[in-house]
């Protein structure tokens, strides 16, 4: 027997990745580290419970271990509830047979079971790959205010970047009135969040529908939204001011990691009143040495800084060795930076050693040819020998002997 | 450990509070905060944990607020179960039991607790050492030896104006201890007591009986001391890191200790972890202009100005142009712009307001009270 909840959010987190490169070699998307101390799905998880929303459903799919064992039982994030809390969905075998989720739709469709048994009155989908703190509840008061079927969180964005996004047009009142997909002529600057909330019945229908039209994606950008707009569905846009982010691309996750660091960008990350929560690592206190020099960089428990760390982001258990420098790079938990090395605009994966002396990327302002430059990157678990180099725009994804 | 064996812990959170008066006036020793993100119990309850010991009791007295808060259910612990898991033992809990004056009139107190446990046999701990123990080698030599008590001790060379007061055993080639000195004043290499006992729930019985029947409250002079030629008393000899809380100084050097690679090493080896309360703080950051050396930094600390030979505990905000050397800052403490604090200790929650200048001595660091404002 299950308790009605208003609102059952459903989070995306099967997604590869694939622009992460070796980054996602181990693990999902939303799964890999961020922030010094979180994986990029505490944000939409903690949002979720900061937003009063205890029941989360996250649908998996590529690689899934890291992500289940991170999730657990939901405790970190207090969702470790009787009635609701988070559930880990992959996808299942049953008596018609077995198959993958084949659309960010028909993974919802495949689990209208677990969304009904909650008989909410909305569901939100959000995705595992956005950096960003947002109050769903203001959405869902907005989206119940305009007696929506369905409501899209929008962002303003440059005409320039337009095209890399889903695009609204929305009369002034905020309904839309036309959405496209990635646009080549982008006629408006409102880009999809991919953060959705629908009246549960209305999406339903739609998922069952879509379902049964061989022809159709089974995609929400693709089929579901402009589906419910030809049909004169009640369609808003929710216009969010804030901090967003979509880490899925090496350099943006790179600048997400960045943006934490500049007192400028509204992302504040010691608000007591709005935690990221996440699995806290068990280890000491970090301890930063005598010739040790620290400046404008988050550091994590477990962490022994015995060298020069500038402008970095440095994860939980990290150890930088005795005159090694660590300049706008990521290092991520359990990575070992021994003496001497130089670690320059990098991201640098889990339980990684970065031998001595060893280079890894450079300045940009070394570079006349600034397309030649880009973040160097070495996966999760590589050794890379003593006095090596990993050159700019380098991904690492095998040990450098 | 030899999981046919079960084990009872019992930690006394408030026995030694007198010894760091002003850091226990409004919590037990137990609670009283440590190496930057801990509170004294972290150690001997996660020492039990990582033995294999699965149920505890913690005994309580006084001023255990705090410890309540810190402890919850035992989930950080891993002793949130259904059999055994951490049980909080306060005084009056029920009609004999009143407010203790030593151990046995506690152990007396919480005897209904002690009879329901399955345990054969009963570790207890006070909260005035830090040290990441193997207890379950302790119990193993414990069995081995056939002792009645087993006591843990380390050496250690006392000088005059470290912790005095402490007991300390006299132990023959066989091991066996043949001397208990009750707070002597002494120097040299000493085997000093480490509070850790093990024995027999059955043997434990016996010794609580007898005491209450002759008004004893005090084990280590009544039991340990009176009865050393008619117990067999083992002493095991721990050779691994441990400090002993004894004085605001020792207390202070307990915490410096830890800026020393070493022994941080040796009292957080891989494997052995020490749980803690979580917070869920962000990382610890450092701002342009931070200048931080040899320091032990808490999580969801800020660091805007120089903090040198110092332990921030999680949470501290140093702003720019403050000083920090040599200093123990606790939980949530804010030092404002310009401030300079030199050999001091604040408490939980403490605010120095702009262009202060405070300082103590090594010998006898300046102390700020929870939640004062300068």
């Amino acid at each position: 027997m299950y308790t009605r909840k208003e609102c059952v959010a459903m989070l995306l987190a099967g997604g590869q990745g694939s622009r992460l490169y070796a980054l996602t070699k181990d693990m999902a998307k939303p799964a890999v580290p961020f922030g010094g101390k979180y994986r990029i799905i505490d944000f939409p998880l903690s949002n979720c419970v900061n937003s009063g929303i205890d029941t989360v459903g996250v649908l998996t799919q590529y690689l899934p271990m890291v992500l289940h064992d991170y999730l657990g039982n939901g405790q970190p994030w207090d969702l470790d509830k009787m009635n609701g809390g988070v559930h880990s969905l992959p996808p299942y075998q049953n008596s018609k047979g077995a198959s993958w989720y084949e659309g960010t739709a028909n993974a919802i469709y495949q689990n209208i079971t677990f969304i009904d048994r909650y008989n909410p009155k909305y569901v939100i989908i959000l995705s595992g790959d956005h950096i960003y703190k947002m109050d769903y509840n203001k959405m869902l008061d907005f989206h119940k205010a305009k007696n929506a079927d369905c409501t899209i969180a929008v962002l303003d964005v440059s005409i320039e970047e337009a095209s890399r996004f889903g695009i609204m047009t929305a009369d002034e009142k905020g309904f839309v009135t036309k959405f496209e997909e990635k646009p080549k002529n982008p006629t408006s600057t409102l880009a999809s969040m991919g953060i959705y909330i629908f009246t549960w019945d209305k999406l339903r229908k739609y998922l069952i529908d879509n379902e049964a039209d061989e022809t159709q994606d089974k995609d929400f950008g693709k089929n579901i939204i402009p589906n419910m707009l030809s049909d004169n569905q009640v369609m808003v846009a929710y216009p969010f001011e804030g901090y967003w982010k979509d880490v899925g691309t090496l350099d943006s996750l790179w600048d997400a990691n960045m943006d934490l660091l500049n007192p400028k960008i509204p992302i504040d990350m010691y608000d007591p009143n709005w935690k990221i929560f996440s699995r806290n690592p068990i280890m000491p206190p970090q301890f930063i040495g005598k010739d040790a020099v620290i400046e404008n960089s988050m550091v994590t428990d477990g962490c022994e800084i015995e060298g020069a760390v500038d402008f970095s982001v440095i994860f939980e258990g990290v150890k930088i060795g005795k005159g090694a420098k660590v300049n706008y790079s990521i290092i991520m938990p359990g990575t070992v930076i021994e003496d001497g090395a130089t670690v320059e605009y990098a991201i640098v994966g889990e339980n990684s050693v970065i031998g001595a002396g060893s280079k890894i990327g450079s300045d940009p302002t070394d570079f006349a040819d600034r397309d030649k430059w880009g973040i160097a990157v070495v996966g999760h678990n590589i050794n890379v020998a003593a006095g090596k180099t990993v050159n700019p725009k380098d991904i690492i994804s095998e040990s450098i002997i | 450990m030899n999981s046919n064996k079960k084990v009872l812990g019992l930690i006394f959170s408030n026995l030694h509070d007198e010894n760091i008066s002003d850091l226990t006036e409004n919590r037990t020793m137990g609670s009283v905060l440590f190496g930057a993100r801990y509170r004294l119990i972290d150690f001997p309850l996660s020492s039990m944990v990582n033995s294999g010991i699965e149920e505890v009791g913690v005994i309580t007295k006084s001023n255990y607020q705090s410890l309540l808060d810190h402890l919850g259910n035992g989930r950080e612990w891993d002793l949130s179960r259904k059999n055994g898991g951490l049980h909080l033992l306060p005084p009056f809990s029920h009609s004999s039991s009143g407010m203790y004056r030593g151990r046995l009139e506690a152990l007396y107190g919480v005897w209904d607790f002690i009879k329901t446990s399955e345990a054969e046999y009963v570790l207890f701990s006070d909260c005035d050492v830090i040290a990441n123990m193997d207890y379950a080698e302790i119990i193993e030599e414990h069995i081995q030896s056939k002792a009645d008590i087993t006591c843990v001790y380390g050496k250690e060379n006392v000088s005059a104006d470290m912790c005095q007061g402490t007991d300390s055993f006299g132990i023959n080639a066989d091991g066996r201890i043949v001397d208990v000195l009750i707070k002597p004043h002494i120097t040299g290499e000493t085997n000093v007591s480490l509070n850790t006992y093990v024995m027999k729930k059955d043997f434990l019985k016996m010794i609580v009986d007898d005491s209450m029947s002759r008004s004893d409250k005090d084990f280590e002079r009544s039991v340990l001391q009176a009865r050393c030629a008619d117990y067999l008393i083992m002493g095991y000899c721990f050779d691994g890191y441990f400090s002993r809380i004894c004085s605001k100084q020792s207390y202070m050097r307990a915490n410096f200790d830890l800026l020393k690679s070493e022994n941080r090493h040796r009292l957080f080896p891989d494997g052995r972890p020490i749980y803690t309360k979580i917070r869920d703080n962000p990382p610890a950051k450092y701002a342009i202009g931070a200048k931080v050396k040899n320091s032990l930094i808490g999580d969801g600390c800020i660091v805007d100005g120089e903090v040198t030979d110092s332990i921030l505990f999680r949470g501290a905000k140093v702003a720019a142009g403050a000083v920090v050397k040599n200093c123990i800052i606790m939980q949530d403490t804010i030092i404002e712009k310009g401030s300079t604090l030199q050999n001091v200790i604040t408490d939980k929650n403490v605010k120095i307001t702009a262009g202060h200048l405070l300082t103590g001595s090594e010998k006898y660091p300046l102390f700020i009270g929870k939640g004062a404002e300068i």
